[in-house]
């Protein structure tokens, strides 16, 4: 599931001069992304992308950052599919939080790093407040936030933006609905039994 | 059907491992390792598995080089959590560079056959006119082809399907006979088949007749040798032939590759590794492509899908999942003219509706909660006939795998959106209460003037309009011009003596039809005259 192409953004690829002013060590491929996010709302910006927390864990396949994101995009995703129980709620959310991690690990590495870069890029603070709309950290977004974020991805003309909306969609709902317990709300009997 | 179930199901791999096959997993080779044989088939789906069978009867040694996983009926538990990972390029999440194709294509020994619908056309007729009129073709036209034909099939056990259709399919065969357009009962390679629907997460009873447990366990039985979890990186070169092929083990993960080479030296090398593979490993190999041919021409029947909700149980995820078609939209354009489409059912397995179904959030959550109730439709787009239908092009990451490029060009898009009108008329003509187009704009429509009107005003582009592709077709084009093909008639790299294809990436145009009767075919056809030139 390639989140994202490089060629296909290249039209929107600041100069190389531009983005290679950017102190943080990151890959070519995301250097793309950062001149695709706003050359001139990152440029010079050192804290673009954050540490990682340290001594938090996250599930395998995801970063911490990247598990908040999920995990605050998750409960828009699945509204309407999610038990309405909070503790019902939160166990579901973990769990499909858990299987995008899982998910993401079986993919190539270079669907991998576009997820990484996705990831990353969201959980900046500039890109945070100004692409993805959310004023605080994605913990603390709201499913009205999360959703608000989602619509704008989806509607799109922008070929990057509109291609990370699948990748979440396609990610969650495959995490979703490949769980048994997912099943019964929706009338599938599973598949026949074997041994 | 409990434990019952497994008990009575003999597994053929198995037994055939418990025999002594010589089968190598390459994630556990501890060094690099040398190998030698008469040909090496890079690829164990529906071409490489025919010419495994044939060459291996012909006496030569075959080396068999598998990406995917050996897996078996043991290990098939009908789960989409496991299939799709296991069973499937990328996690069943291949897609074209720009992702707006999503591509169900098979990486398992057996490749396609394994996961596939069990869909068996021969190739259309109309088809192989066009390839001998537009492309000089000799010898696959229909008579050259006919005795092919029914040796796969009595090979495949191809035939006609008696059981009655699901009701998914037979609302399509309900839906087309109230609109007084042709359907036809679709052929299957089954034996014995239980009819349970899930086809497409590996036969769990070993009915479907895929390569995994026809002409593999054969050419295995015949001393050939398979090397799974292995990549061929590339072809090296000398002169004018190819010398031997580099392979790398799998990682652990299975998704990339380690440093662990395998050497392959060989008389004959046979690229078998599909559309998008086979392109790929030329590219990397810089094999000679004076006329820049390879990975040119890459065909998917670009597909757009149109739900419905119907007043009973459809229950689309059990029963046989490809039974009936029609080629009514295929049959009444000309060829070359305005993009025709065959239309035909799915399978209704919750993830594989859950991630085509568009939106998300509460409008997605009330589709899914009527799963049982959703009859949908595919159509098939007819790609590659047309001079605005060039297809794609296989082009190399910088990490040396594949993407492909395709264009879904004002020309596919006038056809998705009479598909789409078609496909919903002919739901509501089946009874459907509500028919939703896969697309952004989509929404249910309680009736065809609704639906009619919105589709005409759909802005149709690529992302917005869900399109995917199961079948994928050429790029290493067959024919006598080797300024317009890569490899001749017999299958014979143009350029390169001892190279040869043989897989659905031969095809100069798309089929028309799903793909793998006509792979078996041509793959039986090369492989018969590759291996009289080969002596043993």
């Amino acid at each position: 599931m390639r989140a994202f192409d490089t060629q296909s953004v290249s039209e929107v690829q600041p100069p190389v001069s531009e983005v290679q002013l950017i102190p943080v060590n990151l890959s070519r491929r995301r250097f793309v992304f950062v001149g695709l996010a706003g050359a001139a709302v990152l440029a010079g910006a050192r804290w673009l992308v954050p540490d990682e927390p340290i001594g938090e864990s996250a599930p395998a396949g995801l970063t911490a950052h990247a598990a908040d994101i999920v995990r605050a995009l998750v409960p828009a995703l699945l509204d309407g599919a999610l038990p309405e129980d909070a503790p019902g709620r939160d166990a579901a959310i973990t769990r499909t939080v858990a299987a995008v991690g899982t998910a993401i690990e079986g993919l190539p590495p270079a669907t991998r790093e576009e997820l990484a870069t996705l990831f990353a890029l969201l959980a900046s603070m500039p890109v945070r407040l100004f692409v993805a709309g959310i004023g605080g950290a994605w913990r603390d977004a709201t499913v009205a936030d999360a959703n608000g974020f989602l619509v704008r991805l989806q509607k799109s003309r922008w070929s990057v933006k509109r291609s990370a909306y699948d990748a979440l969609h396609q990610l969650t709902f495959a995490a979703w609905y490949a769980d048994p317990r997912a099943w019964p709300a929706i009338g599938y009997p599973g598949p026949p039994a074997r041994a | 059907m409990t434990e019952t179930m497994d008990a009575k199901i003999p597994d053929p791999v198995r037994d055939g491992l418990a025999r002594g096959w010589s089968v190598v997993d390459a994630t556990t080779l501890r060094e690099d390792v040398t190998l030698e044989t008469d040909v090496v088939i890079v690829g164990t789906g529906a071409g490489g598995g025919i010419a495994a069978e044939m060459l291996a009867d012909a006496g030569l040694r075959v080396l068999l080089i598998e990406e995917g996983p050996l897996r078996s009926s043991h290990d098939f538990r009908m789960r989409e959590s496991e299939a799709y990972r296991d069973l499937y390029q990328e996690s069943a999440a291949r897609k074209t560079a720009d992702k707006a194709i999503n591509i169900l294509q098979g990486r398992c020994v057996g490749g396609g056959t394994t996961v596939n619908w069990t869909s068996s056309f021969r190739t259309p007729v109309t088809t192989l006119a066009h390839w001998q009129s537009a492309y000089g073709l000799n010898g696959f036209d229909e008579p050259g082809l006919a005795p092919w034909f029914a040796r796969v099939e009595e090979r495949l056990g191809i035939a006609p399907w008696s059981v009655a259709p699901n009701a998914n399919n037979a609302a399509l065969a309900r839906g087309a006979g109230k609109l007084g357009i042709g359907w036809h009962a679709i052929r299957r390679n089954v034996r014995q088949c239980w009819n349970l629907g899930y086809c497409g997460l590996g036969c769990p009873t070993n009915a479907k007749q895929s390569m995994l447990v026809t002409t593999i366990p054969h050419a295995l039985d015949r001393g050939a040798t398979l090397v799974t979890r292995a990549r061929a990186m590339r072809l090296v070169l000398r002169g004018d032939a190819v010398d031997s092929l580099e392979c790398a083990a799998m990682d652990a993960s299975g998704t990339a590759a380690s440093s662990r080479r395998i050497r392959v030296r060989a008389r004959m090398f046979v690229a078998a590794g599909g559309a998008i593979g086979s392109p790929a490993l030329l590219l990397r190999s810089n094999v000679p492509d004076p006329y820049a041919q390879v990975g040119i021409r890459t065909f998917l029947h670009p597909t757009v899908v149109s739900a419905a909700l119907m007043p009973e149980r459809v229950d689309g995820f059990a029963g046989a999942p490809q039974t009936v078609y029609s080629d009514h939209y295929l049959d009444s354009v000309p060829i070359d003219g305005p993009v025709g489409f065959k239309l035909e059912a799915p399978p209704v397995h919750p993830v594989l509706a859950a991630i085509t179904l568009p939106s998300h959030g509460s409008t997605h959550a009330a589709w899914m909660r009527r799963l049982p109730h959703m009859q949908v439709l595919i159509a098939l787009l007819r790609d590659g006939f047309h001079r605005d239908s060039a297809g794609g092009r296989v082009r190399l990451a910088r990490d040396g795998t594949p993407l492909l490029d395709y264009a879904l060009t004002p020309y596919l898009f006038d056809g998705a959106r009479r598909a789409m009108i078609a496909m919903a008329e002919l739901q509501f003509a089946a009874g459907a209460t509500s028919v939703m187009p896969v697309h952004d704009e989509g929404d249910g429509y309680a009736s065809l003037g609704a639906a009619r009107a919105a589709i005409s005003a759909f802005d149709l582009r690529p992302r917005a309009t869900t399109v995917v592709s199961a079948h994928v077709m050429g790029g290493c084009a067959l024919g006598p011009d080797p300024r317009r093909a890569v490899v001749d008639e017999t299958g014979r790299h143009h350029h390169l003596g001892n190279l040869y294809v043989v897989d659905g990436s031969l095809f100069p145009t798309s089929i028309g039809a799903n793909p793998q009767l006509s792979i078996y075919a041509i793959a039986a056809k090369l492989a018969t005259g590759i291996a009289g030139r080969l002596p043993t």
